[in-house]
């Protein structure tokens, strides 16, 4: 802009004027730094606290009991039976997890979108209130309610559902039951986001134009909600990879997750060599999986909170 | 019965025709409420084993927790880590989102990135790496140790929270402030920070959170007489179902709910403002 007010034609006025337009802009470098400043305590803490250490972990898993440079943790993992049935083990929770927080979460958002916001936003407590409380009490509950002689096996027992107490926890059951729990709110709040900001009256034009009720939903309305869909599923999917304490306390030593595995690789074996090249790889296909869906949706959209 | 014929969104499907749904919604949130909800009057059981509803009411259990030393101490702990980690995270995280939201540099999307890495990257490598680290400089088991762990954990949560409602705020009220003789600081003490202060102190809440309930951090970096609640929780949990941890549990809800409470509070005055 200032360049078009600048005369160019008299040299004398010229040099004084671009002189102090580039004091100008190097003041507003400066400003800009100053500002840019800011976020240097966040951004050191997180580099020395997390980037640092997660780097050395890098390092170590090349690193054998020796301590030169080797890659047999990393063979390990490929030839190792009992590493890969870790890793199918946490795929196949993760995936399971994922797909009933779908089926039973969806149907939930939608139908929190088509009440009026005032009981939306009161029904929403049964999402947001187990979403703040913490995930060991939640667990706990878990645990309490599933166990030989629980609530849920004592009224399945009453209703006749079952004739004798059946094993609900300390195996993969519990786990999925104590892990769809904590990631379900994961899933609704940024489904049923997407789905307020559906214009309505796409429907109303599609219910116009003949549609059926089920034609209305599946070929305007899902294909409208699926952004929010699959930021919630990604979202849930991650979080799921990663998991520790739930499938510790509801798994009963038979489900295994890599986080599990690295734990007890530091814990009982003090073996940093090995726990190492697990962190790596699982946080390797944390970032892998989260780099290919930030191609498709908006990085906010995936931390979004449902404010 | 009316109701059932009555049309139920802008596509005519009535009611009836949508009970499905009803029936699916209300289970969903009575498995989303109930465990949290039933563990609370079993907490007041006096028998050894949790029942519900509890034949003989009684308050043992709470003694127990209030009359032991161990839990009582973790329990401090926890809540000095929680409020010293919401002190830590939220203004550097306030100024991290401020700084990257003014000075619009090309590298701000990349730092953004950065600072929200840590709750992508699974708790268990950011525990055993900061575990490694700490051995080193011998931060085990201190609690300043733990509260720098726990502020990186709560430092995404404040950057995303403050960023988003920055992102509705109008810069433009700022440049009028400084025009008028306000410094760039005063200007944002005294014009910014008031409009956006429900997201911060919802990023503060949150913060306090983040570091009160984490476990997996606190079970590698925390111990001895530095040794969190939640640390505590767990070992016990893995070896039996003690029913102290059900009056520990329904404290922990009462204090969730309570913050979720002030969060949804000041959030209601925050749009209708």
């Amino acid at each position: 802009m200032s360049d078009f007010a600048l005369p160019s034609s008299g040299p004398s006025s010229s040099s004084p004027a671009r002189a102090n337009q580039q004091e100008l802009k190097r003041d507003a470098r400066r400003e800009r730094l100053l500002l840019f400043s800011l976020c240097s305590p966040a951004l050191l803490l997180v580099l020395i606290i997390m980037v640092l250490p997660v780097g050395w972990l890098f390092w170590l898993s090349f690193l054998g009991e020796d301590g030169n440079f080797t890659l047999e943790n990393y063979q390990r993992m490929v030839e190792s039976k009992s590493y890969a049935r870790i890793f199918r083990n946490t795929f196949e929770v993760s995936l399971l997890t994922t797909a009933i927080c779908i089926l039973i979460g969806y149907p939930l958002a939608y139908f929190l979108s088509q009440l009026p916001r005032r009981t939306a936003n009161l029904c929403m407590i049964t999402v947001l209130l187990p979403f703040w409380t913490s995930l060991l009490v939640r667990t706990y509950a878990w645990l309490v309610l599933l166990q030989r002689r629980g609530l849920v096996n004592e009224w399945g027992m009453d209703i006749g559902l079952w004739d004798e107490p059946i094993k609900l926890v300390h195996n993969l059951t519990g786990t999925l039951i104590g892990m769809v729990h904590i990631m379900l709110p994961f899933l609704i709040l940024p489904v049923y986001g997407s789905m307020r900001a559906i214009d309505r009256d796409y429907l109303k034009a599609a219910a116009n134009l003949g549609a059926s009720p089920t034609q209305a939903f599946w070929r305007v309305f899902f294909p409208l909600s699926l952004p929010g869909l699959f930021a919630g599923a990604l979202i849930v999917f991650v979080l799921c990879l990663g998991f520790f304490v739930t499938p510790a306390v509801l798994g009963g030593g038979k489900v295994i997750m890599v986080s599990m595995r690295i734990a007890t690789n530091i814990e009982l074996f003090f073996n940093w060599g090995a726990a190492s090249a697990l962190g790596v790889v699982l946080l390797v296909l944390t970032l892998a999986i989260l780099g290919l869906a930030s191609r498709v949706l908006r990085f906010d959209q995936i931390l979004g909170r449902g404010h | 019965m009316k109701w059932f014929s009555r049309p139920a969104s802008e596509t005519q499907i009535t009611n009836g025709q949508r009970l499905w749904l009803y029936a699916v919604a209300w289970l969903v949130m009575i498995f989303l409420l109930a465990p949290t909800v039933i563990v609370i009057p079993m907490s007041f059981s006096d028998s050894q084993y949790l029942e519900f509803p509890p034949r003989v009411w009684s308050l043992r259990w709470y003694e127990h927790y209030f009359g032991s030393p161990a839990w009582m101490q973790a329990t401090a702990t926890s809540l000095k880590a929680g409020f010293l980690t919401m002190l830590v995270a939220t203004p550097i995280g306030v100024m991290a989102a401020y700084g990257l939201f003014v000075s619009k540099m090309r590298a701000a999307s990349l730092i953004f990135l950065i600072l929200v890495m840590p709750i992508m990257v699974p708790v268990i490598l950011v525990a055993i790496g900061v575990f490694y680290v700490y051995v080193k400089v011998s931060l085990v088991n201190s609690l300043l140790g733990l509260v720098l762990a726990h502020s990186i954990l709560a430092i995404p949560l404040v950057v995303v929270v403050v960023s988003s409602a920055l992102k509705s705020y109008d810069m433009n009220q700022e440049m009028a402030a400084r025009s008028l003789g306000a410094s760039r600081f005063k200007a944002f003490m005294v014009i910014t920070l008031p409009q956006i202060r429900f997201s911060v102190i919802t990023s503060a809440l949150l913060s306090f959170l983040t570091s009160f309930d984490e476990v997996i951090v606190a079970m590698f970096v925390s111990g001895g007489e530095n040794s969190t609640l939640t640390r505590n929780m767990f070992n016990a949990l893995r070896d039996q179902i003690d029913p102290t941890i059900a009056s520990i549990s329904t404290i922990m809800i009462i204090v969730s709910t309570s913050l979720l409470v002030l969060a949804q509070a000041f959030g209601r005055s925050d749009s209708e403002s």
